[in-house]
Parts: structure tokens; sequence; C-alpha cells
């Protein structure tokens, strides 16, 4: 995305860090910012936000590489994020998993030919009561079964 | 008149429907032409009744759950609007056996209060702790919190007025309160539904952790999985400013306290307080050695209280009732309550507030109900990822920080998480290894690599090559991850592994992998 369209994606990154950099320890949330606009943290955005955080490179990408949240390749449209801890585990979120990489046909960090969906794991969404969960864009969902999730992934084909 | 409906908000209650349910209602009361105040409440923590519908009628509010969309005519025809007899009635919220018994310190107002309303929250005995505490000493206030006998609630249960008093004697200068709401612990909620269901109770307890060891600015450092409790927060803290109980003149004191939410960006080890301090500073969240700790040198290097959202959440009512009132509650050296969270192949799960004592049987057949699929519980773990699986014949322990120790378990956070008889031990303890492996932070060996070496270890042992060696080789492993990793992650992963070995060797057995 930076080398097709590298004007508007450089502006956006340095507008971000321009409103940010006053705050405390401003990286994560200059990286949320991006991530929020772009949809990932593009490789081309590490030295503009290095340099206009005063920080190095490899401080930058070491800090974009640790976080599981934080995505280096553009997203599909809709990312499924499955629950793969224990409470999920008890309630059968193995098979679950299973289910849904046959029904998208991809495997956890990878995204659909169509670029519909990007499937993720994901470590306890805090729904435990509700098990086995998932996440579909920020939405929370609870007691799926196939069925289920069929259905979840129905209803983001109709909102595309 | 106006009826006064309660459909929550809680982003659990609303995975199942609860979303749909509030605009089917109200939707419905359109088309009636009745006048409906509907109140997006927390969930009351009854999950397996969620979406939980409640009316308020003169004699108390009325239960209805758990309701869909497809109910909500059915409902409207049987007048639920004025507690009208229903399949789905429950009767009186309050007097439902699973509420009756408990004891709702922390929790008093969660699905009880409009999360949002400031003026809900005073009516509701909110503010009344930081009223107290700012007729107080800073001395004074941090001796109230230790004499209750207060204890993190995080897991490390750690006394807390120890940490408040260690940053209260450190020089006047900048000082900071952090609140860890990077609750990552599997089988555990009551975090995110006390931030969603009760902000400003978080919002007081950190003013008054604030005004006691005078920083002057708060930071919740809040998980990015929680994106319904990020609205939450930040809707209470622009109340809360907006009321003058954050800001430059905290209750016409002439006291500062400032407040914002951080999002962390998923990972685990940042719920270890001091690669959350790291995270905060906007780097990699790799843990520091200790000491200094950070009560002394914390955020930025300055002094910082770290504390659980649970831990702050309770302060208000240590203040505002006593600290004799709340260490009344308990056991031995675990005083007070602790919100029990019920989790996994659990009937009714969700969660209880119990003054400590509580057996993990009670909470398992008499609040629980047994297993959601009907066959027997064969193990629980407690405690999050890092915490032992304890088998049937242990049930009877109480939930008390010492008596789980003593069995070589832990309470950690309070949430238990039920399997039954299908669950393969084996599995679970690769499966801890494995998590250890994906959420190490890198920066000690034991961690990063004996994690990788254990589940390679596990799994010779499944496929049959050397498996006495090999479960020899495990034990060894736990024991250089316990005795040499630098935190609670590399240091306590072993406890699964090795109560899994401990109480379900059977099945550790070789077996034709899929």
């Amino acid at each position: 995305m930076m080398q097709t369209s590298p004007l508007t994606d450089t502006d956006t990154v340095r507008r971000i860090v321009a409103d940010l950099k006053g705050r405390p320890g401003p990286l994560l949330e200059v990286l949320h910012a991006i991530q929020a606009a772009l949809g990932y943290v593009p490789e081309g955005a590490v030295p503009l936000v290095a340099e206009g955080l005063n920080l190095s490179r490899a401080e930058v990408h070491g800090v974009v590489t640790f976080y599981h949240y934080f995505r280096r390749t553009p997203p599909g449209r809709h990312v499924v994020s499955l629950c793969q801890a224990e409470a999920c585990q008890a309630m059968g979120a193995e098979h679950l998993t299973e289910h849904a990489k046959r029904r998208l046909g991809v495997d956890f960090h990878e995204t659909t030919a169509d670029g519909r969906f990007s499937l993720e794991p994901i470590y306890c969404l805090g729904n435990c009561a509700c098990s086995p969960a998932a996440m579909v864009d920020g939405r929370l969902y609870g007691r799926l079964t196939p069925e289920r999730f069929d259905a979840m992934i129905a209803e983001q084909g109709i909102k595309k | 008149m106006t009826a006064t409906v309660y459909v929550p908000r809680d982003a659990s209650a609303l995975s199942v429907g609860a979303g749909e349910v509030a605009q089917a209602i109200s939707r419905a009361a359109s088309a009636r032409g009745v006048e409906l105040r509907l109140v997006r409440n927390g969930s009351r923590g009854a999950y397996w009744l969620e979406p939980l519908v409640e009316v308020v009628t003169p004699k108390g509010r009325i239960a209805y759950g758990p309701v869909t969309v497809d109910d909500v005519p059915g409902l409207y025809a049987a007048d639920f609007l004025n507690g009208g007899d229903h399949a789905l009635l429950l009767g009186p919220t309050d007097a439902l056996s699973w509420f009756a018994s408990q004891q709702r310190l922390t929790f008093a107002r969660v699905g009880i209060v409009d999360p949002t309303s400031v003026a809900d929250y005073v009516a509701n005995g909110g503010y009344q702790g930081l009223r107290r505490a700012l007729a107080m000493t800073p001395q004074a206030i941090v001796q109230a919190v230790l004499d209750s006998g207060l204890r993190g609630r995080g897991g490390a249960a750690f006394p807390t007025g120890i940490k408040w008093k260690t940053v209260l004697d450190q020089p006047a200068g900048q000082k900071y309160v952090t609140c860890n709401a990077d609750e990552g612990d599997s089988g555990t909620f009551s975090d995110r539904m006390l931030m969603e269901g009760d902000p400003l109770s978080l919002v007081e307890g950190m003013t008054i952790a604030g005004i006691a060891v005078g920083a002057t600015q708060g930071y919740i450092y809040l998980r990015a999985e929680y994106p319904h409790a990020y609205r939450a927060l930040n809707h209470a803290i622009a109340a809360a400013y907006q009321a003058r109980y954050l800001g430059s003149d905290v209750m016409g004191s002439g006291k500062r306290f400032d407040l914002e939410v951080r999002l962390g960006a998923g990972a685990y080890i940042c719920g270890e307080e001091t690669s959350m301090l790291e995270s905060l500073e906007g780097k990699r969240g790799e843990i520091r050695v200790r000491p200094p700790l950070p009560a002394i040198k914390g955020l930025f290097g300055q002094p910082t209280i770290v504390n659980n959202v649970v831990t702050l959440g309770t302060v208000p009512t240590i203040l505002h009732q006593g600290a004799e009132f709340y260490k009344n509650y308990g056991m031995g050296k675990s005083r007070g309550t602790l919100p029990i969270q019920l989790a996994g192949n659990i009937k009714r799960g969700g969660l209880v507030e119990r003054a400590f004592g509580v057996t993990l049987r009670e909470l398992l057949y008499d609040y629980g109900g047994g297993s959601a699929t009907g066959r027997p519980i064969r193990a629980v773990q407690v405690g999050g990822p890092l915490g032992a699986y304890i088998p049937a014949s242990q049930f009877d322990v109480a939930i008390d920080y010492e008596a789980l120790a003593g069995i070589g378990a832990l309470l950690g956070h309070g949430g238990i998480v039920v399997f039954d008889d299908t669950v393969d031990m084996a599995r679970m303890a690769r499966y801890a290894m494995e998590f250890c492996a994906v959420e190490s932070c890198g920066k000690c060996t034991p961690c990063r690599i004996g994690s990788t070496r254990g589940v390679e270890v596990i799994d010779r042992i499944l496929d049959g090559v050397e498996s006495e060696r090999n479960v020899q080789l495990l034990e060894d492993l736990c024991e250089t991850m316990l005795q040499g990793s630098l935190c609670g992650l590399g240091g306590m992963t072993p406890f699964p592994v090795q109560s899994a070995l401990k109480h379900f060797r059977d099945d550790f057995r070789a077996r034709t992998r899929q």
C-alpha cells in the first residue's frame, strides 16, 4: 500500500506522528493510530516514525514486531479472531478452529483469496463464561458452534 | 408512567445478543406507544442467563432470561413491563439464590447502575470513599488500606498498603498511579466486567491512590482485546472530569489528579508489572530486573503504584466503609472478598463475589451447577494459564491464597476454568508450554528456549519416543524454568505442567497422533 499510494500514506503517518509526539511515551499510541488509519503498520512507516520520535529504526521495528496486535501486512476486509485459550478449549475451541479454517480455506495469519477475511488466533477475549468466543472487527461473539460461526461469517458478507 | 428496563451493554452479554434484544424491546415499545426508559447496565454476572432483561416494578427489579429477539413479542404480550408471568420469568433478581448468597462489595454496583452516569454512581454510594480520603492525611489513607488487609487482586497477592506506603515515602516529585488492566488470563473477566459495569469505581480508586501518595497522573493500561471497556472507561473519565471528580481541583480540594487510558497491543507478558511499565513508556514489553521496585523507580523512572483493576476498584469501599468492615470478611491472611470467575465447561458460568473461605466445591456445584456438558468435572485450572490443574479429589480446598498454595496451586486473579472428563491433560500441559513460547518476551533463556523445548519433549512423550526418559527430562526442564526465569511467565508455566504430570500421569502415554 505504501508503494501504490506513497504520498497519501506518508502524509497520514507524518500527521499522526506530529499529533502525538508530544505525549509521554508515544510510540505505542502512534502505532495504534497508524494501524487504525491504514489497517496495518507498513514497513515504510517505520523510518518516518523513527525520525519523528527521535528513535532508531531498530527500536521502532523492535516494538512493531514485539506486539501481536500490530500487523505488518494489510488485513482482509474483516478480521476474525478466534480464541484459543483454556476456557474456550474446554468448550470445543479446537473443533471450532478446524471448522473455521476449513470454512474460510485459510490457516491462522492468512487472508482469504478474495481479500474478505483474515483469520487470527487470540488468547482470551474475557468472554470465558460464554465460550467458545471470537471477535470480528471489534465485535464480540460467544457460545459459538460451527453453525453460529457460519451465520457470523454470512452476516459479515452482507455488510461486505 | 414510563417503564424502566435494563438490558446489559456488557461485552459478554452483547456477544450472545443483548444488543439485538435491547433494539427489539425499544422498537416494540415505540410501535406500541409505550414510553420506555432503556438503561444499558453492566452484567450482573450470571452469564448463563444473558441476555438478562430486568424491569423495574414496585416489587423491585424483576428478571427475565435468557431473552432472545424472538421472545420479545411474547414478553410484551405477557405484560413484562409490569412483571407479568412468562416462561422466562425468573422473579426478583436479588432473590435469585445465585445472587442472594453472594457478598458483593467490589461489585456492589455492577449490573445495578448505569455505568455512564456519575449521578447514578453517586446515588449508589459512589465518591463517598474519596470524600473521606480528602479529609484524611496521606498517611491515614495508606494506613486504612494497610489495615484492611487488601492484597493485590491481579494475582501476586502483595499487600496493597505496603506498595502505597513505599511510594508515599519517596521524596516529593512526579509520581504515578498505574492500573494494570491487562487481564490476559483465560477464565478471567472480573476486570472487564468492573470496567464496563462500574468504571467510576476504578476512577475513584485511582484518584484516592493519587491523593494518598501525592501522584497527580494516572494511567490505565488496558489490553487491546477489550474495546468495550476502552469505550466505557473513556466515557467515565470524561464524565468525571465534567463533574470535577478529576482534574486540577478534585472535589474542590485544590488537589490535582489526571487520568487517561493507554492501550496495550496483545502481549500477555505486559500483565507483569515491569513489562507493563515498559509498554506504557512505548517500548517492547520486556520485563525489568528488580530491584529497583516500581514503587521506587517505576514509570519514566519515577515512584509508581501498579495495582490491578479489582484492587483499585475495592479501595473506595474500604475508605467509605472503613478498614475494619472490609477486614471482617475473609479467612486467615486473605481478607475481604474475591470476585471469582467461573468459566469454561460450566453450566452456570459467571462472576461470584464471596468472602475468602468459600470452597472450590461450593463454587463448582452450588453456584456452577456442574459441567455444561453434564459430564463429570475432571480438572479445573485456577489462576489462569500459569495456574495448576486441580483434580476432583482436591475440590474441598478453600479459596484462600495460603490454602491453595498448600496444595501446590495458586489463586491468581480468581479465574476457574472447568474441564470435563474428555479433557486430555497431556495436551493441556503441552498447551501451557506452547502459550509460554508464544508469549515469552525473550529476555531470559529458561522461558524463551525452555518453553519451546517443553513442547518438543511433550511431543516426544506422546509419540512414544523414550517416554520414561523424556518424562524425566520434562520434570528437569520444569525445575530449570521455575528456578531460572526472571519473572512469573517462565517461572510459573511449569505449574500447570507439573500438576498435570502429578495428578494425571496416565494421560502422558504414547498415542497415535492424528
